[in-house]
């Protein structure tokens, strides 16, 4: 399998706590990082905050710029790209964030909000871009009337919808959804859920899936990676991770889960987080990787 | 109520009646905008104007809240009713330390003060596992961790000796290993201080796990109360159904079960069932009028008319 994107070491270290005598130290919050995800994959990528899968996720988009490493996007070498190229590359990679309230911009409305990825890349005339956004408000269930509102106007769910399609208005084949329900309503989340696996089996989309709820990754990813300080500790397909963990970490996580079963006591695993040492991965079975 | 923009008045919360017993945590499960959070405010009547407590009575150990004046109330805020809020960093005060936020507490309900007082503050920052106690209890809010943050605020909770703790989403804003942790701290603080707690909540999984009974609210009304391994075994109301069906993980590479539309917004709700539009199992009288609580079975209440036999279609009915 020819990999759609392959990151290779990726590392991003921020300026952290220091002051005009101490050196200044640097915080490494994605510290040698490598994956694959293949085309038409949902590759999930979990951890707690802090953990560097949003740093992780940004910097495959350039939208932060890592310290070191390789992002291969088919055959491009993403890192070496000039801006104008980025520009272009960022056509086929697009992101959905965690809140729809932030990240629409208020004083837009909601059509021209789709619109305006067409509009930068100058794709097709006014009136074929109307016609496109159109059919993108019907890709992702939204009525075409409500093209002149305003993002306040709708609700939570809808608003990820309009997130949604702008994300898809450029017909990208990798999508990273960073938290993309985690701000909706437990029964509109489901919603949503749907809509993303609908429209990769219609659209052929690659996901790269960066979430902290642990049920919904096992739902719908085919391969999970851990991520725990910046660093890789499990990578395996998605059932392995649930069934067979192999880091002590992704069981002390697996087993912090509320189970849905009145009356029965959470037995937890604890995790020494002081004696956890940054080792790299190694493959314990077929596909499966951890850092032991 | 609250005063919609047009200047109609809505309830946010409307005839929602629970009791919950000594040494009992009851569950109060809903989304946002089901009035969960209003229901407590209401109950430590910190419902801010132009929102008022329309009526009712909330009766603590016999004594009617809403009969007392604001000196009297302020004695059974904290005193009486602990509070842990969602957001640690929002409810502790940013410019006072850890410490001096609990000893305040101790000295508005005369119980220490002082030397007293500091020493009991890092006792009870003890009491609920922060580590370090007495060098913690000089620090800020931003200088601890999120976990550590909620500990310090349930500290500032039990600090007077509340009989009732009313935990509104303690645990929404934590990491899952962390939210276990806090999870553990408040059943061990519930058996030592023999507290009744009422925990509001989205998440079904913290109701099983802390949950003794469990009372769903939707649109601003209990839709359906129960036992909670009965909630979980038999839920009864379609809105229950369709949430413990949402939730993800159970079968892996499938499409979830969603319920479609949204929840309404305060003053949208007709007159009819508020889970109607929602509802697929809805049928003749929904849309019409709101169902009245039935029993379904010894404890177990639920607001939908699929529970009344007179009323429900041939072959349609509790699953």
């Amino acid at each position: 399998m020819t990999p759609l994107l392959d990151v290779r070491h990726l590392v991003k270290e921020f300026p952290g706590r220091g002051g005009w005598f101490r050196k200044r130290e640097v915080v490494r919050a994605v510290d040698d990082v490598s994956f694959s995800i293949g085309a038409g994959e949902t590759f999930g990528l979990v951890g707690e905050s802090g953990s560097g899968k949003t740093t992780t996720g940004r910097c495959v988009l350039r939208l932060i710029e890592p310290t070191s490493g390789e992002v291969v996007f088919k055959d491009l070498d993403v890192l070496a790209l000039g801006a104008r190229e980025m520009r272009q590359t960022r056509r086929h990679l697009q992101i959905v964030f965690q809140d729809p309230y932030s990240s629409l911009n208020p004083r837009m409305r909601a059509g021209d909000i789709v619109r305006e990825p067409l509009a930068i890349h100058r794709i097709g005339t006014r009136d074929e871009q109307a016609a496109r956004v159109r059919r993108l408000f019907e890709l992702v269930g939204l009525d075409p009337t409500d093209l002149s509102k305003y993002p306040h106007e709708f609700s939570g769910g809808q608003r990820q919808r309009i997130g949604i399609a702008r994300a898809l208005a450029l017909e990208p084949s990798l999508v990273i959804c960073d938290e993309p329900v985690s701000a909706l309503d437990v029964s509109v989340q489901a919603q949503v859920v749907n809509l993303l696996l609908d429209l990769q089996q219609r659209l052929g989309l690659t996901y790269l899936f960066i979430a902290h709820d642990l049920r919904l990754v096992r739902q719908i990813c085919d391969r999970v990676a851990v991520m725990y300080r910046g660093r890789l500790v499990e990578v395996a397909a998605a059932e392995r991770v649930f069934t067979a963990p192999v880091h002590a970490y992704t069981k002390a996580l697996l087993s912090a889960i509320p189970h849905l079963k009145p009356g029965q006591k959470l037995e937890r695993i604890p995790f020494d987080a002081a004696g956890f040492q940054a080792l790299p991965l190694r493959e314990v079975d077929a596909g499966h990787w951890a850092a032991v | 109520m609250f005063r919609l923009a047009d200047g109609r008045e809505a309830a946010a919360v409307d005839d929602v009646s629970f009791d919950i017993r000594a040494g009992e945590t009851l569950g109060l499960v809903g989304e946002s905008g089901s009035g969960k959070s209003v229901t407590a405010l209401s109950i430590i009547r910190l419902v801010l104007p132009p929102g008022r407590v329309a009526g009712g009575r909330i009766e603590l150990d016999g004594r009617n809240l809403l009969d007392l004046d604001e000196p009297a109330m302020r004695q059974v805020r904290g005193r009486r009713i602990g509070f842990v809020f969602q957001e640690p960093m929002v409810a502790l005060d940013p410019v006072y330390t850890i410490g001096y936020q609990i000893e305040e507490t101790l000295a508005v309900h005369g119980l220490a003060r002082g030397a007293a007082a500091k020493v009991r503050a890092i006792e009870l920052l003890d009491a609920v596992r922060v580590p370090d106690p007495a060098r913690r209890a000089r620090e800020y809010p931003h200088q601890l961790s999120g976990g550590l943050r909620q500990r310090a605020m349930i500290a500032i909770a039990l600090a007077a000796g509340p009989t009732l703790l009313i935990a509104d989403e303690p645990t929404t804003a934590l990491d899952v290993t962390v939210q276990a942790e806090i999870l553990d701290l408040l059943r061990d603080m519930r058996r030592q201080f023999s507290l009744s707690v009422l925990l509001i909540t989205h998440d079904l999984g913290v109701i099983a796990t802390m949950a003794d009974r469990v009372a769903v609210m939707y649109a601003g009304r209990i839709v359906e109360q129960a036992p909670v391994d009965q909630l979980f075994a038999a839920p009864a109301h379609p809105y229950t159904r369709g949430l413990m069906a949402s939730i993800p993980g159970a079968q892996p590479g499938k499409r979830l079960t969603a319920i479609a539309g949204s929840v309404p917004a305060i003053g949208q709700v007709g007159r009819g069932c508020a889970f109607a539009p929602r509802c697929p199992d809805r049928f003749e009288p929904c849309g019409d009028r709101a169902p009245e609580i039935t029993a379904v079975a010894a404890g177990h209440d639920v607001r939908c008319f699929l529970n009344e036999p007179a009323l429900r279609p041939a072959g349609r009915g509790r699953a």
